[in-house]
Parts: structure tokens; C-alpha cells; sequence
């Protein structure tokens, strides 16, 4: 039974994710940040749902869309932003950037640009967790996209074989950048009600479950299962969550492969807005959600104030970090 | 005192692995046959009695899943050992080589390690053409964030690969399959030969050979030749591409004045011509004739011995080179 404590935790990681990227949409339309950035506005819940049952040691994988799952596991936002910002103080010293976030204190194994590369790499983290018998455990993270590639198959069956602590978790907001899920991805119509990919983890010999990706309490139930059974040295599951994105594939992108009238469809059952009816169902005030809003967003104030106030790397740092030692 | 026995090149290899997971229970060995079989040459023969099946473990034909699995168990705090069974391979796993192991440690700030080591074939003469038998060593040598090595005889196959297991950042490590055969005096004990410190397998004042993995033998072969018409051959093993010693390469061309690098893999933009500027570039007052280079043109290897012939590099070849650079005195 989830606490009132912890309920009120996801719902500020939840906001926090929103606050965190809707700026960052601002700011990049502003010209402030540079480069490539995907946003998560709209996925809230699968990020949040999955990993409110991770402990210290535990591992996740993520995407090209990862500032979600590291405010989700815990990576500092002022970090983050400096990151974003291409400064010293940023999480990797500004030499990563939004695609390569990565904070292995928390358990955040790497942003990824490579889609669909960290399934092989989470295969790896749930080997070691296996070895040391700790009965820590690691989610992968990856797209309706990923799905096809073959890293991503490659890696459930070495998940299956070796039985390993390993939670597949599908994000699919129905577009692989333009292309719609239903056409990326062929399924068994026999045993097709809803299409997903959790038919094929069947086939992997992998338990899986198609859930509500824009209810956090449905992703965090079915998570529960998985993760309960990761740890108990069960091995590998699959959920297929289906959520959307609000915004484009990345900042800039005009969106020509999907309606204003869709993207508002989708909006009516908002992550947020369906968990904090939820919430005030359940007897919480509305004035502590609010609070906890407001405080998110000053937080991403601060954290935007932080980045432009840290200096950029020197240039000598493009040359160190290639190895442990001196030579690049 | 360090106990010298003649083994082979698979055995010195055999032993540095048995030792170092015998030290070490974060080691792990992971690949295509590894296990019962003990690796299709032999390298890993007894890991499997010796250490389980947790530590040596049997993969599906998945490359990109079996290396990833190695750079996510390095992240994860273990020391992976895995076997890409010939290099020619890689084209099914690149991404988890280049992109994922080769720039995690940069991309994410330098806080982090990832102690792989890749241990891969490499090589041609066996007639097993065009997808068995490429040395693609350079390749790797041109994507910052990955170290490599290329032991020539089996001490420094065993010195080298104790060096790498206990690194720790992402490494290749090439084996060329006619080197396995090879005898040479080995210690019983563990050591480790430091990265980035070329050999000079044998002194001369005319002319410097820089040679990779089986072409050391080769120009040895052919240095032999050449002593007995009165040219003094000197020999260098950089051991490791990556760092590289370049030092030991300008110093000996600032004695010899002439430069031939002799190198099995394609000609075109490889490790040959990378050492050819660098010595253009830091020695060029010095040269006394052009540098040659003496390495397989950049056409797929052959399958018929008799073409596979024609296009590898060898002893009769080096000789001949070496000869038109000393002519142009």
C-alpha cells in the first residue's frame, strides 16, 4: 500500500519532470541552449511509476529522451540544466550535453543518443547485479522505436537465457520521430486485441503486460510485479506503456505527421492531471499539491539561474577524460 | 627467480587469463564458445572447470549483445574479458564499441570507468578469405577512447594482456592467428607490461622498420636478409597502437634517416600512413629517402593462396623495400 508520503514523492517528481521541460522548451526556443534536446512533457508517469520501487544499487538505462528518468532516479536538476547549457558545472562537465546525461551514483547509467544501444548495456548491469547476488535490478528504458532494433531483440533473449534481473520497460508514445507505432511494428493479429510489443516479449519466453502509460499508479502496479520478481532472481519482464509525447521528436521539429486535434485528445487524460484528481479523491488537500508545484518550479528557476551563472569549460577539457590516464 | 619456460602464444594467453580471474573474482569471461568448447583457439581452454559458469559464460551468436553486455557489466563495477571471436565481426557490433564503450568515460564527464577488454583474431594466410582474415587494428586506433594492442610473441601477449585486464578503460586486444603456434621463453608468475613502450627488437644504423604483430616476425625475417648484404636493420615493436610510442619511432629515425612501417592491414588510410606523417611531420630534417610502407593493398583479401599471396606483406617483400630506400642514399 502506498503511503501518503510516497504518493505526494511521485507526484513532485511528476511535476518536477513537467516544470523541468517545459522550461527547457522556452529556453530553447529562446536560442539559450544549444544543440540537440528531446523532451519527456507528456510520459511523466511511466518514468515516475517505474522507478519510485529502484533502491541504491539498482540501475537504469536510458534514451535520447532521458531528462525524465534522471529527475525520476534522482540526478540534480542544477546539474542537469548546466548540462544542458554546455557548462563546467554540469553533470559531465558540459562534455555530454541533454543526450548523454549520466550519473552512476544514482544508479543513471547514460542518456543515450543511440537508439535502442542501451539494451545490450542494461543486459550487462543485470549480469553484474546477478553475479554479486545483491538483488539489485535494472530497467531499460526504450521507445516503440528501439523496438525494432536489433540490439533491443538481441537483448531480450540474453535477458531470457541468462534469467536475468532485468525489467524491459517500452515507452511507447506512438511515433518513431514521424513514423506511428501501428506501422513500425507487425503483430500476430490471432492474438492481437491491443497491438503492443508485449506479445512479442511472449516470444522471448519474457512475461509482459500492456499498461496505461498516462497512469502512474497503473505503471507503478504493474512495475511492482516486475521488479518483485527481478529481485527475487525470477528474471526478465516486459512492460509495453502507452503514453505520448506533448512536444515534437526534438525542439524544432514542425510536426507535420500528427493533428493539433490528436495532441489535445491525449492531453485530456494528462499524466499529471489524472493523478492529482486521484489524489484529491483520496482526501489531499489542494493547496499541498500546489505547493509542491510551486516549489518545482522554483527549483527550475534556480537550477536555470545556476547554469547561466557557471562558467564554460576551459578549452584545455576537450582533451582530458578520453582514458583514465593523460593520453587521448 | 622467475621461472622461463618455452610456451606458446595461445598458452601464454591461456595462463595470464587463469591468473588474473584467480586474483581477481570481479573478472569475467564472456563469448562465443568460450565455455565448454575453450574458445574456437583455444585461449580460454579450462576456465570453465576452473572458474563456473557464473565467470565464463557461453553466448548467443549476438554480438551486440554479448560486447554490450561486457560494457554494461565494466559500468556496473566488473572487469569483463570478452571474446569478439574473429575482428572481422565487428560490423554487427560497432555501435556498442564505438559509440557506447569508446565515449561513456568523455561523454559523461570523466567520472566514470569502464574496464573492457576485447580480446579479438586478426590476420590473414590461412586462406579463409575475404570475412575471416582482415587485420583491422587501425580502424580502431582512429576512434578516440579505446586502447590498442598487438602483441608480437608470447611474452608480451601474456605481459600485455595482464596489463589490459587490470586497465581501466575499454581495450582492444588483437591476436593474429599465425602468432598462437608461436614458442617463446615466458615467466611462470604474473607481470604486466606497461601501454605505449615500443620493443626494438633488434638495433641498426641504417634503416628503421616500425612492424605490427606477425610482420615483426616478418621483418625480422627480412632484417636477416638484408645483414648479410651489409644492411644494418633496425626493428621496432610498438606492442601497443594505442598510446603509441612515438618517441621510440623518431628517436630511432634520427639515427637511421630512413623509415619502413610494415603493416598487414589495408593500406588506405591506415596505421602505416599514420605513422608516416607523424615521422613527415617531427623528423622530416633528418629523412634521407622517402618512407615506404609495406602493407595490404585495399582490396578484400583472397581466398586462393596463390592471390592471398600476392597482396600480404612478408619478408620478401620488406626486403625489397628496404632495399629502395637504401639505394636513394
Amino acid at each position: 500500500m502506498l503511503t501518503q508520503d510516497k504518493l505526494l514523492e511521485m507526484y513532485y517528481k511528476m511535476v518536477l519532470i513537467r516544470a523541468f521541460e517545459d522550461r527547457v522548451h522556452e529556453l530553447f526556443v529562446q536560442g539559450r541552449i544549444p544543440g540537440f534536446v528531446h523532451l519527456y512533457a507528456g510520459e511523466e508517469a511511466v518514468a515516475v511509476g517505474v522507478t519510485s520501487h529502484l533502491r541504491k544499487g539498482d540501475y537504469i538505462t536510458s534514451t535520447h529522451r532521458g531528462h525524465g528518468h534522471c529527475i525520476a532516479m534522482g540526478v540534480d536538476i542544477k546539474g542537469m540544466m548546466a548540462e544542458l547549457f554546455g557548462r563546467k558545472s554540469g553533470t559531465c562537465r558540459g562534455k555530454g550535453g541533454s543526450m548523454h546525461i549520466a550519473d552512476f551514483e544514482v544508479g543513471m547509467l547514460g542518456a543515450n543518443g543511440i537508439v535502442g544501444a542501451g539494451g545490450p548495456l542494461a543486459v550487462g548491469a543485470a549480469f553484474a547485479a546477478k553475479y554479486r547476488g545483491s538483488g539489485d535490478v535494472v530497467v531499460c528504458f526504450a521507445g516503440d522505436g528501439a523496438q525494432n532494433q536489433g540490439a533491443v531483440l538481441e537483448s531480450l533473449n540474453a535477458a531470457a537465457i541468462w534469467k536475468l534481473p532485468l525489467i524491459f520497460v517500452v515507452e511507447d508514445n506512438q511515433y518513431a520521430i514521424s513514423l506511428r507505432s501501428l506501422s513500425s511494428t507487425k503483430l500476430q493479429p490471432r492474438i492481437s486485441t491491443a497491438r503492443s510489443v508485449a506479445e512479442r516479449a511472449v516470444a522471448f519466453g519474457i512475461p509482459s503486460v500492456t499498461v496505461d502509460g498516462m497512469d502512474v499508479l497503473a505503471v507503478y502496479e504493474a512495475a511492482k510485479a516486475a521488479v518483485e520478481r527481478a529481485r527475487a532472481g525470477e528474471g526478465p519482464s516486459l512492460l509495453d506503456c502507452k503514453t505520448y509525447r506533448y512536444y515534437g521528436h526534438f525542439e524544432g521539429d514542425p510536426m507535420v505527421y500528427r493533428s493539433v486535434e490528436e495532441v489535445e485528445e491525449w492531453k485530456k487524460r494528462d499524466p499529471i492531471k489524472l493523478f492529482r484528481e486521484r489524489l484529491v479523491r483520496g482526501g489531499v488537500v489542494e493547496e499541498v499539491l500546489d505547493d509542491i508545484r510551486r516549489k518545482a518550479s522554483l527549483e527550475v528557476e534556480e537550477a536555470v539561474r545556476f547554469a547561466e551563472e557557471s562558467p564554460y569549460p576551459e578549452p584545455s577539457e576537450a582533451y582530458t577524460d578520453v582514458f583514465t590516464d593523460p593520453y587521448y | 627467480m622467475s621461472e622461463l619456460r618455452e610456451i606458446t602464444f595461445v598458452e601464454a594467453l591461456n595462463e595470464a587469463l587463469h591468473q588474473e580471474m584467480e586474483r581477481d573474482p570481479t573478472i569475467v569471461v564472456m563469448g562465443e564458445d568460450v565455455g565448454v568448447y575453450g574458445g574456437i583457439f583455444g585461449v580460454t581452454k579450462g576456465l570453465l572447470e576452473r572458474f563456473g559458469p557464473d565467470r565464463v559464460v557461453d553466448t548467443p551468436i549476438s554480438e551486440t549483445a554479448f560486447i554490450g553486455a561486457g560494457v554494461g557489466a565494466a559500468a556496473a563495477g566488473l572487469r569483463p574479458v570478452v571474446e569478439l571471436m574473429f575482428v572481422d565481426f565487428f560490423g554487427v557490433c560497432m555501435d556498442q564499441i564505438y559509440n557506447q564503450a569508446a565515449k561513456m568515460r568523455y561523454m559523461f564527464g570523466g567520472k566514470i570507468k569502464i574496464p573492457l577488454t576485447i580480446r579479438t583474431t586478426i590476420g590473414a594466410g590461412l586462406s579463409a578469405a575475404a570475412q575471416h582474415s582482415q587485420t583491422l587494428y587501425s580502424i580502431f586506433a582512429h576512434v578516440p577512447g579505446i586502447k590498442v594492442i598487438v602483441p608480437s610473441t608470447p611474452y608480451d601477449a601474456k605481459g600485455l594482456l595482464i596489463s589490459a585486464v587490470r586497465d581501466d578503460n575499454p581495450k582492444i586486444f588483437f591476436e593474429h592467428k599465425l602468432l598462437y603456434g608461436v614458442r617463446g621463453p615466458v615467466p611462470k608468475e604474473p607481470y604486466a607490461i606497461p601501454f605505449g613502450v615500443a620493443d626494438v627488437k633488434t638495433e641498426g644504423s641504417d634503416v628503421t622498420i616500425v612492424a605490427v604483430a606477425y610482420m615483426v616476425h616478418e621483418a625480422l625475417k627480412a632484417s636477416n636478409e638484408l645483414k648479410k648484404e651489409g644492411v644494418s636493420v633496425e626493428v621496432i615493436d610498438p606492442r601497443t597502437l594505442v598510446p603509441f610510442d612515438k618517441e621510440a619511432v623518431f628517436k630511432s629515425v634520427r639515427k637511421t634517416g630512413r623509415l619502413v612501417v610494415v603493416d598487414e592491414d589495408y593500406d588506405r588510410c591506415g596505421f602505416a600512413s599514420w605513422v608516416a606523417a607523424l615521422v613527415a611531420d617531427e623528423c622530416f630534417g633528418y629523412l634521407d629517402a622517402p618512407i615506404k610502407r609495406v602493407t595490404t593493398p585495399t582490396v578484400p583479401i583472397p581466398f586462393s593462396p596463390t592471390l592471398e599471396k600476392e597482396i600480404l606483406p612478408n619478408a620478401e617483400k620488406i626486403v625489397k623495400t628496404v632495399k629502395e630506400v637504401v639505394k636513394k642514399v
